[in-house]
């Protein structure tokens, strides 16, 4: 067994896949099934897994800023607030909705700039921004209301040939994240943002276009992720967000991705994104009360990390 | 006017209080003048609280960059119910809910320096991950327990001597002792250097482990003393009671003038920064303006906070 793995271990890493987190995610599905055979049916998990698209972009959103070595404690509530937009405007003025929305990316993009001119840590701007984000929200929406529009809701409950629509959703967003980071040439340049900012800019790349360009980035998946929440619980909520922050990091980590450096792995984002879920929906399938689910998800990421480094020492 | 400037820039934590200054002047004077020493007591008892918990962020915040304590809501909330719930409402009991108290802070403090100096996990994340565990615990045991604290200790936190709040006279006598500390002692010298340049202070021979576990040990501790008072102030624990504490207690270390990235504190601004941040949201609520324009502007005033000061990290 470790010797098959120490064989297909390279040969998965070569074609772009991270092990372990891939892995990981086909005993959780094994061990859906064997829990739960009706889970695993087309119609199972389409529902099982209707909640993985919204996780996906968040992952990828607070991907792109692990790829600059920072991180992003605001995305949660960029969701909120995403949803709460979405769910007032985007039925009746959905013009004003798209304006509003780009508004965000916008300011995302100016933040990266902010952080990069000033050199500021990241994490206590982003936190900072996140109670814009949250007081924003609560001003649009004090309590929860609002609707998605039908098409919204008729997208997210699609059914796709062959495969169910959040897997789908999870393959194609893979392929694009993949390929846009680890093959594009400006992918590369980003790249060079978290793990040499003085050679990358030597080389006569703006940083601050660089880490500009991958916030706004985020930002957009932000948007992305706002929106499909918003078409599955169909009204808004300025705290539907919050878990986002979390889960958005153990997402990446768990997927193979490093803090710093520029080391990423975006389709470990997306199958960690899917693994955050599924400890959710195999613990629901256990006695365990779901009140230790935050702990279950916490103590994964430690895990995670503890096993990484004890591996980097040995090494 | 070069020489106030000059004195200005040094001692940062004197704008805190002027914005506190500020803020309670337009409170009194939209209020028509009614209530402004009833505010202002009001402000000092709410205020210490921040400043409980800010007091072990700042120890934590000036061990360098990096190093920031996103464990200290979760603490407090385990504390508050944990303690309560041992002493029953029996003042003779309050020794128990003393020790409950030391040993939550004692043992989350150890397990976030273990976290971070021998699994190597990021700070942000350890803590964050440990409080979410914290956090898990406190939801299962919430559903046990309604203990009211002890009659003494409630007398304590909402006790008065001349209209000023005990929990305020403690707090800026320990405030007082912690500036101390800072300029004077071996430990507060030693504790700026690592946070200046963690690996110049070990080549240097100071105890940089040692001092590291002293900070997160004591910023959890605070935090469990400010969970037990919390809960005693307002007539038992909340799973909600310190949702606020996160951003608070970086924020009121940031706008009282210690730096983000280590190296240089203030004692005394924690003070001006949570005076300036409750009787902002005191201003606020007189202004007839909701939770959303509070948490908007909070997180502006942090941002501006930052973009006004001179740190500049290293790339």
């Amino acid at each position: 067994m470790l010797r098959l793995s120490a064989r297909i271990a390279p040969a998965l890493r070569g074609a772009g896949l991270p092990f372990l987190p891939v892995l990981a995610l086909t005993i959780m599905v094994i061990g859906m099934g064997i829990m739960q055979p009706r889970a695993t049916s087309y119609i199972g998990l389409q529902l099982i897994l209707r909640f993985v698209p919204p996780m996906i972009f968040a992952a990828l959103a607070q991907l792109c800023v692990i790829t600059a070595s920072d991180i992003d404690f605001g995305i949660g509530p960029f969701i909120s607030l995403v949803n709460c937009i979405a769910a007032t405007l985007l039925s009746s003025h959905p013009a004003l909705c798209f304006l509003l929305l780009a508004a965000g990316v916008a300011a995302y993009g100016a933040m990266g700039a902010f952080i990069q001119i000033r050199r500021l840590p990241s994490i206590v701007v982003t936190l900072g921004a996140s109670f814009i984000w949250l007081g924003l929200a609560l001003l649009i929406m004090p309590t929860p209301a609002g609707s998605a529009p039908d098409w919204l809701v008729a997208l997210a409950h699609w059914r796709a040939p062959y495969l169910p629509l959040p897997i789908l959703v999870g393959v194609l967003a893979a392929i694009f994240s993949q390929w846009f980071f680890r093959m594009s040439s400006y992918g590369v340049v980003l790249r060079g943002l978290g793990s040499a900012p003085p050679f990358l800019r030597d080389a006569g790349w703006s940083l601050v276009v660089a880490r500009s360009a991958l916030y706004a980035l985020a930002g957009l998946f932000g948007v992305i992720s706002g929106l499909m929440l918003t078409a599955l619980i169909s009204s808004g909520d300025a705290n539907v967000g919050t878990p986002y922050t979390l889960l958005s990091v153990a997402a990446v980590i768990v997927g193979g991705s490093s803090f710093t450096g520029g080391v990423i792995s975006p389709i470990g984002a997306v199958v960690g994104a899917f693994i955050m879920l599924l400890t959710g929906v195999l613990l629901s399938f256990t006695p365990i009360s779901s009140d230790w689910q935050l702990s279950v998800q916490g103590l994964l990421l430690l895990l995670v990390l503890g096993l990484r480094a004890l591996s980097r020492r040995h090494a | 006017m070069k020489a106030l400037a000059a004195r200005l820039r040094e001692r940062r934590w004197v704008w805190s209080f002027a914005g506190a200054l500020v803020v309670w002047l337009i409170t009194v004077i939209s209020a028509g003048g009614r209530g402004a020493g009833a505010t202002l007591t009001a402000g000092l008892g709410f205020a210490a609280f921040y400043v409980m918990a800010g007091m072990g962020q700042m120890l934590v915040v000036a061990a360098g960059p990096g190093n920031i304590d996103l464990s200290i809501p979760a603490v407090m909330t385990l504390a508050g119910y944990l303690a309560i719930g041992a002493m029953h409402g029996d003042p003779s009991m309050l020794w128990l809910g003393i020790v409950v108290v030391l040993a939550v802070g004692g043992s989350v403090g150890l397990i976030n320096v273990g976290l971070i100096k021998i699994a190597r996990v990021p700070p942000m994340v350890a803590t964050l991950s440990a409080g979410f565990i914290m956090q898990s615990i406190t939801i299962a045991y919430s559903k046990t327990t309604t203990a009211k604290p002890p009659g003494i200790l409630m007398q304590f936190a909402v006790g008065r001597t001349m209209g000023i709040p005990w929990i305020a006279i403690v707090l800026i006598v320990a405030a007082a002792i912690l500036g101390l500390v800072m300029s004077r002692s071996v430990f507060g010298r030693d504790l700026l250097a690592v946070g200046q340049s963690e690996r110049a202070a070990y080549l240097a021979g100071i105890p940089t482990r040692r001092i590291t576990t002293i900070v997160y040990v004591a910023s959890s501790l605070l935090a469990a003393v400010t969970g037990l008072l919390l809960a005693a102030y307002s007539g038992g624990a909340a799973l909600d009671m310190s949702s606020d504490f996160l951003l608070m207690s970086i924020a009121v270390v940031v706008i009282g003038g210690t730096s983000i990235t280590g190296g240089r504190v203030s004692a005394a601004g924690i003070w001006g920064g949570s005076l300036f941040l409750y009787l902002m949201s005191t201003m606020l609520n007189v202004l007839g303006l909701g939770a959303g324009v509070r948490y908007g502007l909070t997180g502006v005033i942090i941002i501006a906070v930052l973009a006004l000061s001179e740190d500049h990290a290293p790339i």
